[in-house]
C-alpha cells in the first residue's frame, strides 16, 4: 500500500503498524520523533496498536534544540 | 512617542512600508523582546531586532563565548572569546543601535525565575540549546500568556513555530515532553551549519516583529521545516490537542517546574 511520509509517497507493506513503520523508515531514535497522522499527533503509547492504512499521511516530527549545541 | 529626525531617517526604509509606517515603528521602539539564548538563534534573531529598533531587548543566557561558538554565533566575535555570552551580544546589539534597551541576564532560566522575567516581555525567541529549557519556557510562556517561537537547527535542518498561548497549538501539543536523556545524541554527533542558523533565527525575529506590529499571519498552528541540502521549506499543519498536557482539556502540567538535564557529554561542544 502506498501511505505518503513527509510528503513523499511510500510504498509499505500492508498491516504495518506505526512502530514498524519506524524501523522501516530506519528511524534510530523513535524518542526524538513526534508522529502526526492524518493531521493528529498521536500518543506515543498508541505507536504499537495502531496500523496504518493505504492513503494515510504520516508526519515525522523530529526534536530540535536550538543553536549551540544543536540536538 | 514622536521620531526624531534621525530615527526617521534610519528607520526610513520600514517607515516606506505600508504595513509598518511610522506608527508601527514606534511600536517596535514600545516593543519588548526576550531572547532565550545568545547563541546560534539569539545572535541573528537579536541583531535584527536591535536594527530593526525593537526598544527593549532581553538577553538571558549563562554560558561564556567558546570557540567553537563563532563559526554561527554571530552576535559574538574573537576577542569576545571567554567573556559571558550576554556581555557581548549586548554590545553588538547596542553598537547597531543606541535605540535599544539591552536588559542582560547572565543566568539560566528556570523553574524560579522564568516567570518573573518573562513577564516583562511582550514576545519570546526561544534559541535554547536543550529540551528542558525549551519545554520550560514553554511551559513559562503560557503561563505568562506571552507569544514565543520555538526553533530548532540540526546539522542541515530547522524547524520553528509560533505560539499564542491558549489561541494556537502549543509546543507541548507537537512535542509533548522532553525526550528521556538517555535518547539525546552527544554533543560530538551533532553539527550545523552556521547559516542555517542565520536563516531560523531571522525567522524568528520576523515572527517577533509581526506580532509586535500585529500585521501579517504569525507561524502559528503550523511546524515549518527547513532542509537547507535541498533547499525546501515545508509547513505542517498542526491543531491544539484536547490531550495536551500544558493546554488540552485536562492539564497535567499546572505550575512551571524544572525538569531534568540531559547531560551532554562533551562541554566543549557548546
Amino acid at each position: 500500500m502506498t501511505i505518503t511520509i513527509n510528503a513523499e509517497a511510500t510504498e509499505i507493506p500492508d498491516d504495518t503498524s506505526v512502530t514498524e513503520l519506524l524501523k522501516l523508515h530506519e528511524v534510530k531514535m523513535p524518542e526524538m520523533v513526534s508522529i502526526e497522522l492524518n493531521g493528529e499527533i498521536l500518543e506515543r503509547d498508541k505507536y504499537e496498536s495502531t496500523q496504518l492504512s493505504n492513503g494515510d499521511s504520516v508526519e515525522l516530527l523530529y526534536f530540535m534544540g536550538g543553536g549551540a549545541i544543536g540536538i | 512617542m514622536n521620531l526624531s529626525d534621525e530615527q526617521i531617517e534610519r528607520y526610513s526604509r520600514h517607515i516606506l512600508l505600508p504595513e509598518l509606517g511610522s506608527a508601527g515603528q514606534e511600536k517596535l521602539l514600545a516593543g519588548r523582546v526576550l531572547l532565550i539564548g545568545a547563541g546560534g538563534l539569539g545572535s541573528p534573531a537579536g541583531m535584527y531586532l536591535a536594527a530593526a529598533g525593537v526598544g527593549t531587548i532581553g538577553v538571558i543566557d549563562s554560558d561564556v563565548v567558546d570557540l567553537s561558538n563563532l563559526q554561527r554565533q554571530i552576535a559574538h566575535a574573537t576577542p569576545d572569546l571567554n567573556r559571558p555570552k550576554v556581555e557581548s551580544a549586548a554590545e553588538t546589539f547596542k553598537a547597531m543601535n543606541p535605540d535599544v534597551n539591552v536588559r542582560t541576564y547572565h543566568a539560566r532560566i528556570m523553574a524560579d525565575n522564568a516567570l518573573d522575567i518573562i513577564n516583562d516581555y511582550d514576545f519570546v525567541v526561544d534559541g535554547a540549546d536543550n529540551f528542558p529549557t525549551k519545554f520550560l519556557v514553554a511551559d513559562a510562556c503560557h503561563f505568562a500568556d506571552v507569544a514565543y517561537s520555538h526553533a530548532g537547527i540540526l546539522r542541515f535542518q530547522g524547524q520553528t513555530m509560533t505560539v499564542v498561548p491558549n489561541e494556537s497549538a502549543c509546543y507541548r501539543c507537537v512535542f509533548n515532553s522532553p525526550p528521556p536523556p538517555n535518547a539525546v545524541p552527544s554533543c560530538s554527533q551533532a553539527g550545523v551549519l552556521g547559516a542555517l542558523a542565520g536563516v531560523v533565527g531571522c525567522l524568528q525575529a520576523t515572527e517577533a516583529i509581526k506580532s509586535i506590529l500585529g500585521t501579517g499571519d504569525l507561524l502559528t498552528n503550523r511546524l515549518l521545516m527547513y532542509d537547507a541540502l535541498k533547499l525546501n521549506f515545508r509547513t505542517v499543519s498542526i491543531s491544539r490537542q484536547s490531550k495536551c498536557p500544558l493546554c488540552g482539556e485536562n492539564p497535567i502540567i499546572t505550575e512551571v517546574v524544572d525538569a531534568e538535564e540531559a547531560v551532554c557529554d562533551l562541554a566543549a561542544g557548546r
